[in-house]
């Protein structure tokens, strides 16, 4: 847990009003942005390399569980590309992908487009909702141990934190199964919404955020763990600098120097958290869809490994890390704003 | 340095979590020590009725699972699964990571520029996502489960190893170094490595406990090495019965958390007994 020491906590910000986009601000833009582009060319060179290493191609998979003749099977190999030299089929793999066609999943028999675009919308909710809740719960559990600095308190949520560290996700997830489904019969064991209910309106959102209260919960402890250490870290050492002092001296409640004066620069470590946050999700949804059955982007990489449904693993691999990517690229717009130091850099 | 180690060592266990870690390792470590001497035919034999309960047969105090295979025998066996793998990934990622993070901080300028974009772009893509598709389309094995991890965790240490390398090579023992002629390769490994060995320490029992993590994870989604009998194997055969008996997953899960607990608390005490300057802030 070393490694996300908090940096130390600007001063207190005290800026007028924010000029036109300066030309160092306009340079960290363009370097984040080409930084973007450059993972997902990675993304794309890395994944292509191991498709091509791999034994045997779909091809062969489905000629393994149907009846082709060799000539069959040049005629499918033809149709999909696959006879081409590799650099060549990487490049028109890259020439397609711009326009974010992915080609056919022979395991769906639609585009893989169509079966990302709708498998997508639930990964996001997942991953939205957990980054949201953790954050708020996890700082706000990181504030009160501070603030109770070696109370009992602080001592059992500690204890608390650092099991939640070492538990991993797809643990809580079969406890929480065994507590809320099989036990007490109360949370549904698996699925999006309640099939064939015709529920609409909030009566639906209300299902969904039923079925989906164990998978995200799953999916948060950990980072309710690590938002709650680096928060109570970062809490403490704010707290000892002097213009809390002086906001204390001016006769402040207690409350407002810490949720307004001292959180406010807490947040910063808490912020960069969260785009490692969402990497890590994307990948923790492989699990978590697996066991609650949701039908997410992690479900489909799960099958698409599988079935080797290479358009689809690319995709479903492209798409995760493009969100991501866009998603980071979003947060270090923020941390510029919350954090007008960076742009010198 | 063995001096140091052993003082190192010494306090460690004078530090509470560190007691508790290290002891709850070791319990581990003679778990797979002993396996092969314990249970000489092996996790996957049959060796009685299926779904007996803990306690019920005396033969099984940790009962059998769904096949009728000893649980003990499976937990044992999987503490070395899991120890190999995450030691061996471990090992592989700190190799890349302090090189990568040597060579760039130490050399700086677009050398370090390019390294470091590639690191960054390494960290940005979802690693278990990464993980899983190495393992499943190069197969699983524990050659591809290691290979994995370690490609998607060594990006850490570098950014940790060329921290320090950037602020010790501006230190007068490195100019020296540099005046009397001596190699880079000689200041990067005898010089300046062995400065920054303590941050590189602690975070390697995290990166063990991570990659344990991932193998387990790996395992339970069926990405497992089939020839191996490791925890996340015996809680992804023990999921389909978690309604029954739901001790064929208790077992293994309490083992898998008990031991990264075990080397996330190793971690935090040698934070504490290698930087005595930071102990006030926790």
């Amino acid at each position: 847990m070393t490694a996300q020491a908090p940096a130390t906590p600007p001063p207190a910000r005290r800026r007028g009003p924010r000029k036109v986009p300066s030309r160092a601000a306009l340079r960290y833009v363009v370097r984040r942005l080409s930084q973007a582009v450059l993972v997902m060319l990675l993304v794309v060179i890395g994944s292509f390399i191991l498709i091509k290493m791999a034994p045997g191609d779909f091809v062969d998979t489905l000629a393994g569980t149907s009846e082709m003749t060799a000539e069959q099977m040049a005629a499918m190999r033809a149709r999909y590309g696959l006879d081409q030299p590799v650099p060549v089929q990487l490049f028109y793999y890259m020439a397609r992908l711009v326009t974010l066609d992915f080609g056919m999943s022979p395991l769906n028999n639609a585009p893989v487009i169509e079966v990302i675009a709708k498998r997508w919308p639930v990964t996001a909710i997942l991953v939205v909702a957990s980054v949201s809740i953790s954050m708020v719960v996890g700082t706000l559990l990181g504030v009160t141990a501070a603030r109770n600095q070696g109370r009992p308190v602080d001592l059992g949520l500690s204890v608390l934190m650092l099991a939640f560290y070492a538990t991993p996700s797809f643990i809580i997830a079969m406890i929480l199964i065994l507590v809320f489904s099989v036990r007490l019969n109360i949370l549904p064991i698996a699925g999006f919404d309640t099939i064939g209910s015709g529920y609409t309106g909030l009566r639906y959102l209300a299902d969904v955020a039923w079925h989906l209260a164990m998978p995200v919960t799953a999916l948060c402890t950990f980072y309710i763990a690590i938002y709650g250490r680096i928060g109570r870290a970062a809490m403490l050492e704010v707290l000892k600098l002097d213009y809390i002092r002086t906001a204390r001296g001016k006769g402040l409640t207690e409350r407002r120097v810490v949720l307004v004066h001292a959180l406010r620069n807490a947040l910063l470590p808490l912020v960069t958290m969260a785009g490692l946050q969402v990497s890590s999700l994307v990948g923790g949804a492989v699990l978590i869809e697996t066991i609650f059955g949701l039908n997410g982007m992690g479900r489909t990489a799960f099958d698409a490994v599988f079935q080797r449904d290479t358009n689809l693993l690319l995709g479903v691999v492209f798409v995760s890390s493009l969100s991501v990517v866009v998603v980071n690229f979003v947060i270090d717009l923020l941390y510029m704003l919350l954090d007008p130091r960076v742009e010198i850099r | 340095m063995t001096g140091g180690a052993r003082s190192t060592l010494s306090r460690l266990v004078r530090h509470p979590s560190g007691l508790v870690g290290i002891t709850v390792l070791a319990l581990v470590l003679l778990m797979s020590a002993s396996a092969g001497l314990l249970f000489p035919t092996g996790p996957f034999s049959i060796a009685g009725a299926p779904r007996s309960w803990p306690g019920v047969d005396p033969r099984f105090p940790f009962g059998t699972d769904a096949l009728g295979r000893d649980m003990l025998s499976a937990l044992f066996y999987g503490s070395r699964v899991s120890l190999a793998v995450g030691a061996a990934a471990a090992v592989v990622a700190l190799v890349i990571g302090t090189l990568v993070g040597a060579i760039a901080g130490y050399y700086g300028g677009w050398i370090d520029d390019a390294l470091m974009r590639l690191t960054d772009a390494m960290q940005t893509i979802p690693s278990f996502l990464a993980a899983i598709a190495i393992v499943g389309v190069l197969g699983a094995s524990l050659t591809t489960i290691i290979s994995a991890i370690a490609i998607v965790s060594w990006p850490m240490i570098a950014r940790l190893v060329r921290a320090d390398f950037l602020r010790l090579r501006t230190y007068d023992f490195v100019q020296s170094c540099k005046i009397i002629g001596m190699s880079d390769l000689r200041i990067i490994f005898g010089q300046i490595l062995p400065n920054c060995l303590a941050p590189i320490i602690v975070s390697a029992s995290v990166l063990v406990a991570t990659a344990i993590i991932t193998e387990a994870s790996l395992s339970f989604l069926g990405l497992g090495d089939p020839n191996v009998m490791s925890w996340g194997t015996i809680l992804s055969v023990g999921r389909p019965e978690l309604r029954s008996g739901w001790y064929m997953t208790a077992f293994p899960a309490a083992a898998l958390v008990l031991t990264v607990l075990a080397l996330n608390l190793i971690g935090d005490a040698l934070n504490d007994v290698l930087n005595p300057r930071l102990k006030e802030r926790t």
